[in-house]
């Protein structure tokens, strides 16, 4: 297979080898149901039991706070739609950039009685402090506002957050898919501030798809999605996917470990690579912000994202753009749109997220193809030329 | 999404690429889309004796499918004449792409662009006159 550099690790991450050797096992013969009373069910309970030691360990919550579930976005479709099922209905504020898997479920709420108050960003793509402390004061139920943004890996003060939602007495929900791995993230500090539940997914670092985690303050009351066996605290039902928690559990522990020492050579790539496309004259989303060490997020005026993510992959170089052309009127990212990006310049967002495997000569080799890249796009779209 | 091969055959070697001078002789310009928003295209037909087209370019701001589009059909008008490319449909530039449902609009913006270079030629010429 012709394999281009990889730079899309918001995406998705390679599985670390250590994870898939100890997932293996549980593919062929520990392949046991976890409920079951046998040897075969204890192995399968054991290795699940252990996972959540790992995963709790890493973002520093206990273990009996770990809820497994299929992926990020059944954990924060059980945060957001199962706390609403044990409240009346009432008021519930999300960021204007948090992942579809936020605001879609919050918006279907709005069908049961519930208002939906979008949180405005600045044009850093930071929460408006301003529009969210009125916001709280209409007291709402619930709030959701991630750690780091997916797109501009722009950082939320979350601390600061969460005391405005404390005081309003709403249910505090970070989603910390993006930030765990790439920062220390400490589930016990977040929760002394406020903040009540977190959700992290294991193919984001370095784990299988087909695993992540809610880590829940057991304060909350939440109705699950999925009723039957009474898997996971009840909160969970169904039979657990031992391979797959197994792998998070391993790619939890690595990532906690790595994490400190990735830091610094992220950023540095990261910094390059922010050189190299001001050089080349691109426009750099979040700058204001504090942002994560491997999301770098740009535009060149009047190219198309989509179309210089093609060309790019084709002369090896795996990266995401920002913009979904679908039809007739293509959708410019909603998380640009929430920061005031212009449409035009909206469209040609392209993301590149490093991981520990890259190298600053793949950085290099990266700007080289893109300023090549862009002049012949240039040259197909430039109207006035 | 995936192209098709032919998408990408025109998206990694477009066809033509390139604007005509405002002078020359016979160029007419259709330029279809919308900028704020959408794609755009750019349509420049060279109209010689006859009503024949003898050449023609084009630039696209838009994705794979909008280059490979505008691409095809700046092949396809060559040869023809002015009447004889305003039979070129839309739904023949997306069979030809094999273009998927979401990108039909692509194979639209082609057609719509032959007919304003088409119209826009017979603005500033007239009818052609019969060789």
């Amino acid at each position: 297979m012709f394999a281009p550099v990889y730079l899309d690790h918001n995406a998705s991450t390679p599985p670390d080898p250590a994870v898939l050797e100890a997932m293996l096992p549980y593919l062929s013969g520990r392949f046991g149901n976890a409920s079951s009373r046998h040897e075969y069910g204890r192995a399968a309970r054991r290795a699940i039991d252990e996972a959540r030691d790992q995963v709790a360990a890493a973002v520093g919550a206990h273990a009996s706070e770990v809820v497994f579930t299929s992926g990020g976005s059944e954990a924060n479709n059980l945060f957001i739609k199962g706390a609403a099922v044990c409240l009346k209905p009432g008021l519930l504020a999300v960021s204007a950039i948090e992942h579809p898997c936020v605001i879609k479920p919050a918006e279907q709420l709005c069908k049961h009685g519930w208002t939906l108050e979008k949180l405005t960003v600045d044009a850093s793509g930071r929460v408006d402090i301003g529009n969210f402390a009125a916001i709280m004061a209409r007291k709402p139920k619930i709030v959701s506002v991630m750690l780091a943004n997916n797109e501009t890996g722009v950082l939320q003060d979350l601390e600061s957050l969460a005391e405005y939602a404390r005081m309003a007495g709403a249910w505090f929900h970070t989603d910390a898919v993006q930030a765990v791995g790439k920062l220390a993230v400490d589930f016990r500090r977040l929760n002394a501030a406020g903040v009540h539940a977190l959700t992290l997914s294991a193919h984001k670092i370095g784990g299988p798809k087909g695993a992540a985690a809610l880590v829940l303050d057991k304060r909350v009351e939440l109705e699950p999605l999925i009723a039957g066996g009474g898997h996971e605290r009840g909160l969970r039902s169904g039979t657990e996917n031992v391979a797959a928690i197994v792998g998070f559990g391993v790619a939890c522990t690595l990532a906690a470990e790595r994490q400190a020492t990735l830091a610094k050579p992220l950023l540095e790539m990261r910094r390059r690579l922010e050189a190299g496309l001001t050089g080349l004259g691109a426009t750099l989303f979040g700058q204001a912000a504090e942002r994560l060490p491997n999301t770098v997020y740009f535009s060149f005026p009047e190219l198309d994202g989509e179309t210089l993510v093609g060309y790019l992959d084709r002369a090896g170089y795996a990266v995401a753009s920002g913009a979904a052309c679908s039809s007739a009127n293509p959708e410019p990212s909603h998380v640009l749109r929430a920061m005031g990006v212009d449409p035009g310049l909206a469209r040609g967002a392209v993301r590149v997220s490093l991981g520990g495997g890259n190298s600053g000569e793949q950085v290099a080799g990266f700007l080289k193809t893109l300023q090549a890249t862009v002049a012949g796009l240039q040259r197909l779209t430039a109207m006035t030329a | 999404m995936s192209y098709s091969v032919k998408v990408l055959d025109h998206y990694e070697n477009p066809r033509n690429v390139g604007s005509f001078g405002k002078e020359e002789e016979g160029v007419a310009t259709g330029m279809v889309g919308a900028p704020a928003c959408g794609d755009v295209m750019k349509l420049q037909i060279k109209v010689g004796k006859g009503g024949v087209i003898e050449d023609a370019k084009f630039k696209t701001y838009g994705c794979g499918s909008a280059i490979a589009s505008s691409s095809l059909v700046t092949e396809w008008v060559k040869g023809k004449t002015i009447d004889q490319a305003l039979d070129i449909k839309n739904t023949q530039i997306a069979d030809e792409l094999a273009l998927p449902p979401v990108k039909i609009h692509c194979s639209i913006l082609a057609e719509d662009a032959i007919k304003a270079a088409v119209a826009d030629y017979k603005k500033k010429h007239g009818e052609p006159v019969p060789a």
